[in-house]
């Protein structure tokens, strides 16, 4: 029964990251984009995470632990040089 | 499947099936909302409770199908958890500046100030008194 429901959240998720890709291409603005890639962040440590227990071995989540932190360092750097022109001043 | 129906795996699957769900359809609100005001409800609401369902289902599994204890997953999700509004805001705050200098016509325009003799605090400079005003400090070096 797990391997139905990893499949369809494999597919689901999958379907997510696509149409984020599409309002990254397409966003109107900076800050869609900057929303776009936020979450296909956050959509990959959900595949990350589901890749895990398809494993049945817990090293994954380090992997998903350290996506977390460096997409948040990002989107923060991102929308920092949008709103000052500079990440560190 | 031959091994039946068993409660742990039938709630872990429940978990699963719920978050990867939410995450499509915060996505899907991501494509389909009309600006980016609106736009911002859906990454983060699937954020929150997506990845965490999938995250509680992932501890669900290893804890009552494989018998293993696991904490990283909570780890991730109370990181979020703390990070996702900080992440929105910052991507608000862009949003206002970019209206203001007319760069992202929105549908709906820029919004109306919060008050008669007030305006958003991002567009403001900092009060004196207040920890991020430098204006009593000198100027420091800049090195670049």
């Amino acid at each position: 029964m797990i391997a139905y429901a990893l499949a369809f959240g494999f597919t689901a998720l999958g379907l997510a990251l696509a149409l984020n890709l599409w309002r990254l291409l397409k966003g109107p603005g900076v800050g869609d984009r900057i929303l776009a890639l936020d979450t296909m962040v956050i959509n990959a440590i959900g595949m990350i995470v589901l890749a895990g227990i398809a494993s049945r071995e817990g090293t994954a989540f380090e992997a998903a632990m350290l996506l977390a932190l460096v997409g948040f360092v990002g989107t923060v750097a991102y929308a920092k040089f949008m709103l000052r022109g500079d990440i560190i001043e | 499947m031959t091994a039946g129906f068993s409660f742990p795996e039938l709630l872990a699957s429940a978990l699963i099936v719920l978050g990867s769900g939410l995450a499509l359809i915060g996505s899907w609100g991501l494509v389909r909302l009309p600006s980016l005001m609106e736009r911002l409800h859906g990454p983060t609401k699937a954020s929150t409770l997506g990845l965490g369902a999938m995250l509680v289902g992932s501890v669900a599994f290893f804890q009552l199908v494989e018998g293993k204890w696991t904490t990283h997953e909570m780890l991730v999700s109370v990181f979020l958890f703390v990070t996702a509004p900080i992440a929105a805001n910052m991507i608000a705050k862009v949003h206002l500046h970019q209206l203001r200098f007319g760069k992202e016509p929105g549908p709906a325009g820029p919004p109306a100030a919060p008050g008669p003799d007030s305006q958003w605090a991002t567009y403001e400079a900092p009060r004196p008194g207040t920890p991020g005003c430098f204006a009593d400090e000198p100027a420091p070096d800049r090195r670049d």
